[in-house]
């Protein structure tokens, strides 16, 4: 079980006057009702919950200013908030905290198709800004499988990846600049045309930093012609080493897909049993998009599927028609709804080098025996993400603390074979103890020091990303508070 | 000072008691640069790992250039965005500078690429960040802040970097009637529309340059289809030889002060209204570079990006940057350096 520092008993014992001077602030964006607020107690992590102290709404930037400025004041810490679909429990409050969420700043103020950008508020979701371009030809790249619900700001708080990254990058290659209010309520823009500012790469270091340096309010995004039109091949294999070594070879070829995607074969069958795609039975799966036109699709399919075919798969299969191609997406969309209907589950999310694909899942296999708990595996073969779902049951006594005993071993193997925590969901509360697994003391600190310059007094998102007690000294600190704040 | 490992360096800097000044292969030097005792970095090279199937390359920052280029050459690979170097150029001098060519459209520029460090900071602390991954969100991305951060934070000495095969075909439009104004919307047109542009840029004598790269087929289609959307622009031809190898304005500096401009491609052409005749422009107009009369200083058109003078007497910033930034950059600076051993340009 993740821990969570106990509420600063000071905050709480002067809530009536916080919430009053919120109020005062920005009137009628205030929820302080524990009957409403409880809806903000957790994200998508759902397993871990904690009613804010209050929830603010804020309509504009400036709104966010006065807040942050109050709260700054105050001594009272601060949880940004965009759509709460974080999987890291990085938008979970704590008691003392103060949520401000975008859910109302969802506004385009700028469609430049000329200079290839768009500039929306930050609580816009992320399809939506895809939406706001469609009609112009253009479309935004990083397409997180939560895309529907997700809000920029969320997706820049933990630079979101998707399916597609292979070819166009994550968030951060894809942001030109944002708007950001400071946590003394200091309004800041990072960025610049080509994301390039005249000075250090501040917009690269707060796109990821989990909402621990500020709060980003707007955002400029890159916006890219929409192709003209994409087409998926599936390949079955009767082995997984067989499958890595199908996909290391496609990379190697020089044709660079759009996505390439891994399922195995206990994910196959529960997609089968809950969505019939009409997937093969067999022990790894690949889906390979690649995009263009009709001709230039033809040429580079013939490509992989030479490539394919002197790998003897079970099945190479091309789509011939929009159904088809919907229907060979079908399975992978719904994976993780498939998941749902097996139990409870934890969604992982290490990366991995490609070279090390066989040897993980392998790895992953003895563990789920050692630990007794089944696991499903999808992924995005192409850049080594990978997606280990643990089924377990949340009404089984000490279930949940087996499943996550279990996801840790297997991030720490990720780690080992030269990967990471976590390629795109962020570390949040849920990696946050496993952070010295994969850093040493002093890499954490050079990190720890950026936060002390953009929000030295530890108060936005504190509890995140950093293990309790490394962070313990600076989060301390807090308490020397200016006069004014008792 | 030319230490060969890592721990070498970190006791050069523990011990250093006056200013350094970090050396690779001079990709890039801004005045007010290179002050200091010189610390050469280039004993820190060669190949760690490269695994072409995952895309990964990793190296010692003072491995040359060169050297990165032919160790990825021999397995059909390139870096995976397009460095703008001199020659003697290490691999660390491009990404402290993050010097990038006209591939930034497509796929990034330096910054992009880097997926990973090792750095020594101004206390001769080793700090590592980032992975061999390309996707990889675990903690703060320092890699971003050290990347283009001129050896203002600490010394590199490890980079991992993303590679991608180098595209079989590759193909230049020209259109030599278009002068730099005139070549802006044209370059605008070429990279709104489903093309797969690598390059964008111009030239004087040359005029606009539209890259195509990738398998045979799909490059001849997309050629054919760019040069209808074109043809209202004006002539279109194919270029004999490799006119990107010319773009790197930094080397070719002779008299005069030199100013690079980043703006919207869409601000690029009131801004040009408003200076000579440049002597490049590339990433579709984003970047200007033109000569000036020595210490004089442009009258330019409010525009979101920024103007700075990277050759003559001292560099100069247009507009002024914001103090609020300006704040949290010396922050940086002090916590990553609190003795001010490595000097450099705000």
């Amino acid at each position: 079980m993740m821990q969570m520092p106990e509420p600063d008993a000071s905050v709480l014992s002067r809530r009536e006057a916080i919430v009053a001077a919120l109020r005062q602030a920005v009137p009628d964006a205030v929820i302080d009702d524990p009957a409403e607020t409880r809806a903000y107690e957790c994200d998508a992590l759902s397993a871990y919950r904690c009613p804010p102290l209050a929830v603010v709404l804020p309509r504009s930037t400036e709104e966010v200013s006065r807040l942050m400025a109050i709260c700054h004041r105050l001594g009272v810490p601060v949880v940004p908030r965009g759509a709460g679909t974080s999987l890291a429990g990085g938008s979970m409050p704590t008691a003392d905290a103060v949520v401000i969420g975008l859910a109302r700043m969802n506004a385009v103020l700028e469609i430049s198709t000329g200079d290839r950008l768009i500039r929306v508020e930050a609580g816009r979701t992320n399809l939506s800004v895809s939406g706001a371009v469609d009609g112009h030809g253009f479309f935004y790249a990083p397409d997180p499988s939560s895309q529907l619900a997700c809000a920029i700001g969320g997706n820049i708080g933990m630079n979101s990846g998707g399916a597609h990254c292979l070819k166009y990058g994550v968030t951060t290659n894809n942001l030109l600049g944002v708007t950001m209010v400071l946590m003394d309520g200091t309004v800041v823009e990072l960025g610049g045309p080509m994301g390039e500012a005249a000075g250090l790469d501040l917009l690269g270091v707060v796109c990821g930093s989990e909402g621990q340096l500020g709060i980003v309010t707007e955002a400029v995004l890159r916006i890219l012609p929409k192709p003209a039109g994409a087409r998926p091949v599936l390949i079955a294999f009767d082995s997984s080493e067989t499958a890595g070594a199908c996909v290391a070879a496609i990379i190697r070829a020089g044709v660079l897909p759009v996505a390439i995607e891994f399922m195995d074969r206990p994910c196959i069958r529960a997609t089968e049993a809950h969505a019939h795609p009409g997937y093969p039975d067999c022990e790894a799966l690949l889906i390979v998009e690649v995009e263009g036109t009709p001709p230039e699709i033809d040429e580079a399919l013939a490509l992989i599927r030479a490539i394919a075919l002197s790998f003897a798969p079970i099945e190479f299969r091309e789509s011939r028609s929009e159904d088809e191609s919907r229907r060979i997406w079908l399975g992978r969309k719904s994976a993780f709804g498939a998941m749902g209907q097996m139990g409870d589950y934890i969604c992982l999310d290490g990366t991995i080098p490609v070279s090390a694909l066989p040897q993980v899942l392998a790895g992953i296999g003895d563990l789920s025996r050692d630990y007794g708990l089944a696991v499903a595996n999808v992924f995005h073969a192409g850049d080594g993400n990978m997606h280990p779902l643990i089924i377990y049951d949340a009404n089984a006594p000490g279930d949940l603390d087996r499943a996550e005993a279990m996801g840790a071993d297997i991030l720490r193997l990720c780690v080992k074979v030269g990967g990471c925590l976590t390629g795109e969901h962020g570390v949040g509360i849920e990696k946050r103890d496993l952070m010295t697994a994969q850093y040493a003391p002093p890499d954490l600190e050079a990190q720890m020091r950026v936060k002390d310059v953009f929000d030295p007094r530890w108060l936005l998102n504190a509890a995140k990303v950093f293990p309790l007690e490394v962070s313990a000294s600076r989060r301390a600190a807090r308490p020397n508070l200016p006069p004014d704040a008792a | 000072m030319r230490p060969d490992r890592e721990a070498a360096l970190a006791d050069l800097i523990r011990a250093a008691r006056e200013p350094l000044s970090i050396t690779g292969g001079g990709t890039r030097l801004w005045p007010g640069e290179g002050q200091g005792a010189r610390l050469e970095v280039s004993g820190l090279s060669g190949v760690r790992l490269y695994e072409p199937e995952a895309l990964t390359l990793v190296v010692g920052a003072g491995t040359p250039l060169t050297t990165v280029r032919e160790v990825l050459a021999a397995e059909g690979q390139m870096l995976g965005f397009e460095p703008m170097g001199q020659p003697g150029s290490t691999i660390g001098g491009i990404a402290a500078s993050n010097a990038s060519g006209p591939r930034r459209v497509q796929a990034g520029a330096a910054r992009d690429a880097m997926i990973g460090l090792r750095f020594v900071d101004g206390q001769g602390e080793v700090v590592a960040n980032g992975g061999r991954v390309m996707k990889n969100v675990t903690g703060y991305d320092l890699v971003k802040l050290m990347a283009g951060s001129r050896g203002r934070l600490g010394v590199l000495t490890e980079l991992s970097l993303r590679t991608t095969p180098i595209p079989p075909v590759r193909h230049t439009l020209c259109l030599p009637g278009l002068d730099a104004a005139a070549a802006i919307p044209a370059l605008t047109a070429a990279l709104s529309g489903p093309f797969d542009i690598s390059g964008a840029a111009w030239l004087p004598g040359r005029g606009a340059l539209l890259r195509l790269e990738g398998l045979e087929q799909s490059v001849r289609l997309r050629a054919a289809a760019l040069r209808d959307r074109l043809a209202g622009f004006s002539e279109v031809t194919e270029a004999e030889d490799d006119p990107w190898q010319l773009l790197d304005p930094e080397i070719r500096n002779t008299s005069g002060d030199l100013w690079r401009i980043i703006c919207r491609p869409g601000e690029a052409p009131a801004i040009l209204a408003a200076l000579p005749a440049p002597i490049s422009l590339d990433w579709g107009g984003a970047l200007i570079h033109v000569r000036l009369p020595a210490d004089e200083v442009p009258q330019l058109p409010r525009f979101s990006g920024h103007a700075r003078r990277i050759s003559g007497s001292a560099t100069m910033v247009l507009p002024s940057p914001d103090p609020v930034l300006h704040r949290i950059e010396a922050g940086l600076r002090h916590r990553f350096d609190p003795r001010g051993i490595f000097l450099g340009i705000d």
